[in-house]
């Protein structure tokens, strides 16, 4: 795994980049590269996170503008060859507004913009991404949104249950979120979407380890 | 070429949660306006537009509303469309 390296794509609007980069390089060792959204080439990377911000201020709908760019049209490519992605708040509604993941995310039921440590179960481990061997099946990380409140209908949440696609649910729903939702998979497994901040629990000195597990998992086959 | 003026009206579909139109219509009972049984917010989008008849025009923002102006999974979306 010593090239194995992670893109991290950044939006004009992206402010989690660097914070994610931190986290897989010095916590982690594990290779990043930036990518900026207007490439496409995805040629020299084996995993791409989409990180949390703003991406093009959240204009008409958060990660609405996003889906256009050029890196997200050559997204559909590297996610039909299995390779893996994780779309971390603003990146997960980016994934679900360009149709990786399904659902919306829409405005916090009390309008807050919410930061806040959560407490969280783990669901499903489909795809590897919360198969952190000590069997620790509630995880605490730092969530910080307005908008991430997940909606879907009542067809695509049977089917997120009955295919155990739903990866992870807040113990104390902070939002309003559909079935108390904060994460979720694609069928394969190798896309993940969650509104909690992994990279900002990535060590003790700033409240936790819990984050670490699922940004390791980036280098799972 | 004929040049249309296009109002596109976005609204969250009836299923979906609305806080701030219900936070909206707090204030405005607070306001001293009677009678208010429903209030939700949604978005108007104008779009000056020229193509070879209104059927041409009809179909580019067909395509805008479904792909770019609503998410049709948690928005409805209509449009009027007036020749100029």
């Amino acid at each position: 795994m010593d090239n194995f390296t992670v893109g991290v794509v950044v939006f004009p609007g992206s402010n989690c980049d660097r914070d994610v980069s931190w986290a897989l390089e010095g916590c982690l060792d594990i290779r990043t590269k930036y990518l900026w959204h207007e490439s496409s080439d995805l040629s020299d990377v084996d995993a791409i996170v989409l990180p949390g911000g703003f991406s093009y201020g959240d204009y008409l709908r958060c990660g609405a503008i996003a889906r256009f760019s050029p890196l997200i049209n050559a997204l559909d490519e590297f996610v039909k060859s299995g390779k893996r992605v994780l779309g971390i708040c603003n990146g997960f509604q980016i994934l679900t507004e360009s149709g990786f993941l399904p659902g919306a995310l829409v405005a916090n039921k009390n309008l807050n913009f919410i930061c806040d440590d959560v407490e969280l179960d783990i669901i499903s481990s489909k795809g590897g991404w919360f198969n952190n061997g000590d069997e620790k099946q509630t995880i605490k990380l730092p969530i910080a949104h307005g908008e991430g409140r997940y909606h879907c209908d009542s067809d695509t949440l049977k089917k997120l249950v009955d295919n155990e696609l739903i990866a992870l649910r807040y113990k104390n729903n902070p939002n309003g979120s559909s079935f108390d939702i904060a994460g979720i998979t694609n069928e394969k497994g190798n896309v993940l979407g969650l509104m909690p901040h992994p990279e900002r629990a990535c060590d003790e000195t700033i409240g936790g380890t819990d984050g670490l597990f699922t940004l390791k998992s980036l280098i799972l086959k | 070429m004929d040049q249309f003026a296009v109002k596109v009206f976005v609204r969250l579909r009836p299923s979906v949660l609305d806080p701030a139109g219900e936070a909206t219509k707090s204030a405005s009972i607070k306001l001293g306006a009677e009678g208010i049984k429903s209030l939700r917010i949604g978005k108007m989008i104008e779009v000056k537009i020229e193509g070879n008849g209104e059927n041409e025009v009809r179909e580019k923002i067909d395509l805008l509303c479904d792909r770019l102006f609503a998410n049709t999974v948690i928005e409805d979306y209509e449009y009027s469309l007036e020749k100029l």
